[in-house]
């Protein structure tokens, strides 16, 4: 088992081998697809598994805050004397997300083979989502920064093939477009924020072991000591440009205002991928990547930033959530919003408490996509929650799981989400006031437009066309599972059973914030006010025709709906003005670099044709008409030549009486 | 060495293309197949010259050299290093897999093949020839092939391509010959060895003034290598091409046929850049340090310019075209990084990372020409907008293509990345402003090769339902290149290695 | 004795007519014996000398022999070129004879 400690890559090399060999199979091996994917991915999940307990086994091999560490090297290339090492890591951290990875892929992955059964490109499908997992594990275990961005835009790959599966659809293409271009803006942030650390530590490790690495001391105090000048700022502390900088890609990843744009409309996806990618595991990679910086993080002028861009999109994804009809885009900013919490914990400090509402969010969300998977399924695609109701009786167990989900989310005691959401609104009660009202109200509206959904959903009467029906076993398993994790994983992390083992297995030196039972009351009781207020709207009398809400929010309501016309700014502003700016660049080669060759051309025609007439004219002029003179006189004598050969002979006859009398008078 | 292998494998097309002129030229398959044949032969020799490569070596490697004309002291003299390894490998691979995708054309079978196999010997001989003389011959000899292929095979407007690729070209040349002409009549050799010597020992500097003094030129010394430095840098800079020398190159592109431009993107470009490398840069270390930041604005201009000119394309050749621009502006953006003042193992990454690119962007964008090219066989048109969902009925192609445009705008785990980080990571500290925005570069280039995607492959399918999937011949081509998209983007080091010394090598200039 | 000028005022005055025969004639034979009249104008003038200038006696028959057979020669040569340009031309006019016209 130490063995496996030292070939962390298997984990990721599973998926990856299984996408390579399903990408050369034909289209028509539907049944082998999924086995080698499915397979691949269980295998994964089982080494993970060994890899926990080896792990345990061999703890207490301190580095840092008493931080168990293993390490493994890899030469990658060198240039100039400068060795690039690559390394991968495992950590409680890795673990943690490993876990939360490979559990909900497995999942998903089952659930796909009911959800896409009908699918002609199915075995496409597992390529990619078998891909995505590759990358998402490799991205988990790596301790090189770069090697990290490398999994980081392959993630994003994946999710833009995902998202595009359905490339027939117009919009489903323009979605993944926008997902991978969105993305990369933040990305562009991280990169710069690579080669800034790069220059000023020269290495881009994270543990170094015996090599030299950004989360060694020295380094550490350097980066926090050292400032660079930035116009417009002044002198700006390493550590918190860097954080700022790395915090960008984790913006764009994890869809954080103002980047949330693309998270919404890659609900374009098959559900599965919803599910996996843009709930679970993809964009939490965002936190996940501040979890893995925080050593660096810690303390920096970066953390206020995270914490208010958390709160700030927490807040605001959470009231679009209030106004949306489509079930997968309702669930979609509440995703935002939910990441927006996880973000605003690590700001704040509580690492513990973001990675663990990360991991009960992914069993959480994971189920109520995929349970909204299973709902659009027996209603035949449809997506509107208008044109549902009452499906409570017809897909009973969707609507339990579904239910288990929906507390969950909700933060409802005991369920998991209730201790994850606790920890973040304790270390904002402690830390910071403004921040933790925002959460608490967070915290009502999740309640609220979840059972908003509910009750469109589940209660009423069937407002739709056809007859809706319950799913099939492979899609119901995997909900059943994940409603256990939902309900119970969030008890690894309470206070009260064990002490919170979650906290002392993932950062073992933190001291943990005494719990408060007036943030628990607040946050219970705010969430109970939502589903009230929810009831009062929605389930006392059920849907007919307009939103009630509609009738007491009015503009609002519109507002809300439209997403804050965020799309139809940035199309006008920066999609606008790129094309401007691309159109202006065309046309300069088109006319001004061309033009000024043209025109140079042509002056160049001009000066030839004045210097062919000078030519023709001075030059020319005199030589023919000289040239003409002779011509002429040729032409004259040609006569001679008459061809007879007694004219040559007379002429031969007299030029010889000629010479005769010349010589006699000479 | 004994074994004449780099003349072997420089001189081999030429002298197998004049017997190849004697075939039957009604036998389209023969004449096919014995193109290609020919072309493997120089593949081969690349294969067991990378073999017995001593990459610890920074200095010429299988030298040959001999007295070729000794009235002005030229000389055959063939040598390889480190910065030329690589590119001679490129061309060797490069030229048989043009040919191969050449199969479909069926006008003028045999000109068509013997003016590539001409083209393979002027491109090697740019990359082989130590001798100034030498290098300037097959300089031209790349030129004439490529403008006949534009004028004979190209699309609708060739002619004015071809004369304006044709013109732009040569007034390069010209600058460049007059150059030499001087540092000949200065120096007496044409030897690029001696040259470099007597630059690092001042020397070239005195013989110019020597020189400017006794034909009456009122110069310092530094006038004239400026002088002579911008002379040469307009041949190689018009070769890049740099901003703003670079509008003959969309036009170029678009006319000439798939595999011209396969040539052209993948091989002549880069002849301007390892010009850069291998004259102007050890010849001209000061000039070029003085007006590195001047220079790199340009190689900034390639980039951002390139980029959003290739975004507002309708023309999908042009758009990858001017791809080519934004991604030689990184080249460029890397070299005249090194040229500035700052750590030697920070210039170090971004040389090898430039050396890195021209390689990589040979692989791509002959691959993404290619692509267009099997697209244009079919549908005979460029026209973006006339296209949409081909992936439901082309989904090799598409996937091939993918790849392709997934490589060309840096995705990590391919290619293009490896040596973009490179290049970003070394010229970031040399050059910090200029490299932030040269980031935005990367994000234009994934919008537009994003939207040809989009364009091309999704959305319903458009007017051209009937076409087929790409054909074996055709994967056959795509392959070599796809393979090295990724060998090089995960396992890059076996290239980094060949080049690394002959960089270290090279920065002593500056140090 | 008959005085040395007689003979050469003859021989002068078969030349006349001989090359009279050649520029004015325009049958090709005719002028062919024109050409024979003028050459056994010039063979006459070689006897005579011989006969008047002891010393160059014999060089001179010599000579006059030699004139005589290639004159034999000379018409066989003319007479088969008169066949062969009337064969080709259907004359022997020498007016019409024009090829070398510039």
């Amino acid at each position: 088992m130490k063995w496996l400690i030292g070939h962390l890559w298997l984990i990721p090399f599973f998926p990856l081998v299984a996408a390579a060999v399903i990408a050369f199979m034909k289209k028509e091996k539907r049944e082998a697809a999924p086995f080698f994917a499915i397979g691949a991915i269980l295998v994964s999940f089982v080494l993970s598994c060994l890899l926990f307990l080896a792990f345990i086994g061999i703890q207490k091999t301190p580095y840092g805050h008493g931080l168990s560490v293993h390490l493994s090297h890899y030469l990658w290339f060198v240039t100039g004397t400068t060795p690039e090492i690559v390394s991968l890591i495992l950590d409680p951290l890795t673990l943690t997300m490993l876990f939360v990875v490979t559990i909900v892929s497995s999942l998903v992955f089952i659930y796909s083979l009911g959800y896409m059964h009908e699918d002609p490109n199915i075995v496409r499908f597992f390529c990619f989502l078998s891909l995505f997992a590759a990358s998402m594990l490799g991205l988990v275990i790596s301790n090189h920064l770069l090697i990290l961005f490398m999994c980081w835009e392959l993630v994003g790959v994946s999710s833009y093939l995902l998202i595009g599966f359905w490339y027939e659809k117009p919009e489903a293409a323009a979605a993944a477009k926008k997902a991978f271009i969105v993305t990369r803006v933040g990305d562009i942030g991280f990169f710069i924020g690579l080669l800034l650390l790069y220059q000023k530590t020269g290495t881009l490790l994270l543990y170094g072991g015996s090599y030299p690495a950004i989360f060694s001391h020295e380094t550490l105090d350097l980066l926090k000591i050292n400032a660079v000048t930035l116009p417009l700022f002044g002198g700006v502390i390493l550590t918190t440009i860097l954080g700022v900088l790395l915090f960008f890609g984790a913006m764009g990843k994890s869809a954080q205002f103002p980047f949330h744009v693309w998270l919404p409309d890659a609900m374009e996806g098959p559900t599965p991928v919803s599910a996996l990618i843009h709930a679970a595991t993809m964009v939490a990679a965002g936190v996940f990547l501040v979890g893995r910086m925080f050593p660096l993080l810690e303390g920096s002028g970066a953390m206020p930033v995270i914490a208010w861009i958390g709160g700030i999109t927490a807040l605001f994804a959470a009231t679009i959530a209030v106004a949306q009809f489509d079930i997968k885009r309702l669930l979609a900013y509440s995703t935002i919003s939910q990441l927006g919490y996880m973000m605003m914990g690590l700001g704040l400090g509580g690492y513990v408490a973001g990675i663990f509402h990360l991991m009960t969010h992914a069993f959480f969300k994971a189920l109520l996509f995929l349970g909204s998977g299973s709902v659009i399924h027996g209603c035949h695609g449809e997506q509107d929650m208008r044109h549902m109701g009452g499906l409570r009786k017809a897909m009973p167990v969707t609507f339990w799981t579904y239910l288990a989900g929906t507390l969950a989310l909700a933060g409802i005691f005991p369920l998991s989400g209730f201790w994850s959401k606790d920890e973040i609104l304790l270390e904002a009660y402690l830390h910071h006031r403004p921040l933790y009202w925002i959460g608490t109200s967070v915290a009502f509206l999740t309640a609220f437009y979840m059972f908003r959904q509910i009750f469109m959903v589940f209660f009423g009467s069937w407002r739709g066309h056809g007859q809706a029906h319950e799913s099939p076993q492979t899609m119901l398993w995997p909900l059943r599972i994940l409603a256990i994790l939902a309900v119970f994983a969030g008890l690894i992390g309470t206070p009260f059973l064990f002490g919170n083992p979650f906290r002392h297995f993932l950062a073992p030196g933190h001291h943990a914030p005494d719990p408060s039972f007036f943030v628990m009351a607040v946050s219970t009781g705010v969430a109970l006010f939502g589903i009230f207020v929810a009831y009062l709207l929605y389930g006392r009398k059920p849907l007919t025709g307009e939103d009630p809400l509609l009738s007491y929010l009015k503009g609002i309501f519109i507002l809300l709906q439209r997403k804050y016309y965020m799309d139809e700014l940035y199309q006008n502003t920066f999609v606008k003005g790129a094309n401007g700016l691309a159109r202006f660049f065309r046309e300069v080669d088109e006319l001004v670099i061309d033009g000024f060759l043209s025109r140079t051309g042509w002056a160049t025609l001009v000066l030839s044709r004045f210097n062919q007439w000078c030519d023709n004219f001075f030059l020319n002029g005199g030589f023919d008409r000289a040239c003409d003179g002779i011509k002429g006189s040729g032409g004259q004598l040609r006569r001679v030549q008459t061809g007879r050969a007694q004219d040559y002979l007379l002429i031969a006859a007299v030029g010889a009486v000629v010479l005769y009398f010349l010589s006699r008078i000479l | 060495m004994d074994f004449p292998i780099l003349s072997l494998m420089h001189l081999f097309p030429l002298l197998a293309g004049l017997c190849y002129l004697f075939l039957p030229s009604d036998n389209k398959p023969l004449l096919r197949w014995g193109a290609f044949g020919i072309t493997l032969i120089p593949f081969l020799f690349s294969f067991s010259l990378l073999k017995h490569f001593n990459s610890q070596n920074p200095g010429f490697q299988f030298v040959e050299k001999m007295p070729w004309i000794p009235a002005i002291r030229v000389e055959y003299f063939l040598g390889v290093d480190g910065l030329s390894l690589t590119m001679v490998f490129l061309t060797t691979l490069l030229v048989p897999l043009a040919v191969l995708a050449s199969f479909s054309i069926e006008k003028n079978i045999k000109t068509y093949m013997f003016l590539f196999l001409l083209l393979e010997t002027g491109t090697l001989g740019v990359f082989l020839a130590l001798n100034f003389f030498h290098f300037f011959l097959f300089w031209e000899m790349g030129l004439i092939p490529m403008f006949f292929l534009i004028k004979i095979w190209g699309s609708e407007d060739r002619d004015a391509a071809a004369f304006k690729f044709f013109l732009y070209t040569l007034f390069g040349s010209v600058m460049m010959l007059l150059a030499f002409q001087v540092l000949f009549l200065a120096t007496k050799t044409f030897d690029f060895t001696e040259l470099v010597i007597l630059s690092r020992s001042g020397l070239l500097k005195v013989s110019l003034l020597f020189w400017a003094k006794r034909v009456g030129l009122p110069f310092t010394p530094e006038v004239m290598t400026t002088i002579a430095f911008f002379l040469i840098s307009v041949a190689f800079a018009i070769k890049v091409p740099i901003w703003p020398f670079h509008t003959w190159l969309p036009d170029a592109h678009t006319q000439a046929p798939t595999a011209g431009s396969m040539i052209l993107a993948g091989l002549l470009l880069k002849m301007g850049v390892y010009g850069f490398l291998r004259i102007s840069l050890p010849l001209f270390p000061d000039v070029v340090r003085t007006f590195a930041p001047f220079l790199a604005i340009l190689a900034l201009a390639s980039i951002l310019f390139g980029a959003f000119a290739a975004m507002a394309q309708t023309d999908l050749k042009r758009m990858i075209a001017y791809s080519s621009v934004n991604h030689m502006g990184y080249c460029m953006l890397g070299i005249f990084a090194v040229s500035a003042s700052g750590g030697l193992e920070a210039k170090a990454s971004a040389l090898n990372g430039v050396l890195l690119q021209m390689f990589n962007h040979g692989i791509t964008s002959a691959a993404l020409f290619f692509m267009v090219g099997v697209l244009y066989d079919r549908a005979h048109t460029r026209d973006l907008s006339r296209f949409g969902g081909l992936r439901k009925i082309m989904p090799i192609f598409a996937g091939l293509m993918g790849i392709s445009a997934f490589s060309s705008l840096g995705l990590p785990g391919l290619n293009g990345f490896v040596s973009e980080f490179l290049i970003f990571r070394g010229s970031f500290s040399l050059m910090t402003p200029l490299t932030l925005l040269a980031t935005i570069g990367l994000l234009v280039t994934a919008i537009y090769l994003l939207s040809m995607l989009q364009l091309l492959f999704h959305g319903p399918l458009g007017e051209y339902a009937s076409f087929s999937d790409v054909t074996g011949r055709e994967i056959a081509v795509a392959a070599p290149l796809i393979f090295f998209m990724f060998f090089v983007g995960i396992h890059p080091s076996p290239l980094i290695e060949l080049t690394n010394e002959a960089v270290v090598h090279l920065l002593k200039v500056f140090s | 004795m008959i005085p040395l000028s007689w003979y050469l005022t003859l021989a002068a005055v078969l030349f006349t007519i001989g090359l009279y025969g050649v520029l004015a004639r325009k049958n090709a034979v005719i002028v062919l014996m024109g050409i024979e009249i003028m050459m056994n104008a010039a063979n006459l003038n070689l006897i005579v000398f011989s006969r008047f200038l002891p010393q160059t006696r014999l060089s001179a028959q010599v000579f006059s022999l030699f004139g005589i057979t290639i004159a034999a020669a000379e018409v066989a040569v003319g007479l088969a070129l008169v066949i062969a340009i009337f064969k080709m031309m259907k004359t022997i006019e020498v007016e019409k004879i024009e090829q070398l016209k510039g």
